[in-house]
């Protein structure tokens, strides 16, 4: 299968994103001002810092044209994957419930986090078991998860949190300690830890890979070769 | 071209960590008696049709699910 890995200006983490989808299958970068998506079967949103943040993380490069495609191609239920600034990017772009709001702390954190699978059964988390902890590096300054009360508890129904900080590690004042959380549909999963860095085991952890390898299957089975 | 103003806020009860802290830090200079501090963002455009400008707001200027604005007339 074959990924595509966004960069807008700003991007930093479209590298490392890469070389994590190459452990489980293809990978070619996507540049922002280009509206074809090259036949992937998968897009991944990395992290940075998209236009450079300005006016509110993630605002700007929602219209970006490689944007429109995207969510095109999530309207017709392909799977995208959005990391950190990615995920403020869906958010923004209306893909994701919620919205990133700067940390309770204000300060940039970075720093091993241990994350709680809530549901296994998705595109995005079936490589793991519910309730294991997934060990991966988060490093941000926005990345405190906001919904309206209305919102949350229809987010909470339907299952949508995938991902919580384990209950002693949540740093950044996420509602519910929500860490990742995807669409109604299924097809679309935000998180801000980076699974990209977590690949290997020279950086202490190789659940991050897990992620990865869920997407690949979810499209290997949807898709017989 | 006429200017406008919009000014955009948290929306309330929305917790503002920049605002807490600028409520921190005033009484540490001696500016005692200030409370409910919130920091928000000044946008400055001219635009020729001000009818266009909530419709602004709301996909770009500001994420209504968050912030709230106010067009401020010249």
């Amino acid at each position: 299968m074959k990924f595509g890995v966004l960069r807008f200006p700003g991007t930093c983490d479209e590298v490392d994103a890469q070389l994590a989808c190459e452990r489980v299958g293809e990978a070619v970068i996507l540049w922002h001002g280009d509206r074809d998506l090259q036949g992937v079967d998968a897009v991944v949103v990395p992290g940075g810092f998209s236009y450079g943040d300005y006016l509110r993380v993630g605002a700007i490069a929602r219209f970006s044209p490689v944007m429109e495609s995207v969510i095109a191609f999530a309207r017709e239920g392909g799977p995208v994957l959005g990391i950190c600034n990615g995920f403020q990017v869906l958010c923004e772009a209306g893909l994701l419930p919620g919205a990133l709001l700067p940390n309770r702390s204000l300060r940039f954190v970075c720093r091993q986090v241990d994350l709680v699978v809530e549901h296994a059964d998705t595109a995005f988390t079936n490589a793991c078991v519910e309730g294991e902890r997934l060990s991966i590096p988060a490093k941000h300054q926005t990345g405190c998860w906001y919904a309206p009360p209305a919102l949350h508890e229809q987010v909470e129904a339907n299952g949508q949190v995938l991902l919580r900080y384990a209950s002693d590690q949540s740093f950044n004042g996420s509602l519910a300690d929500v860490a990742g959380v995807r669409n109604e549909a299924g097809n679309v999963f935000g998180l801000m830890p980076h699974p990209e860095h977590a690949v290997d085991p020279l950086t202490g952890s190789v659940d991050g890979l897990k992620i990865f390898q869920s997407i690949h299957d979810h499209v290997a089975a949807r898709v017989p070769a | 071209m006429t200017r406008y103003r919009v000014l955009v806020r948290p929306k309330a009860g929305i917790l503002d960590p920049q605002g807490q802290a600028v409520e921190r830090a005033l009484p540490a200079l001696g500016f005692d008696g200030v409370a409910n501090v919130h920091v928000g963002r000044l946008v400055e455009l001219d635009v020729e049709d001000a009818s266009q400008l909530p419709a602004m707001c709301e996909k770009l200027l500001a994420n209504p699910l968050i912030e709230d604005y106010e067009i401020v007339t010249p």
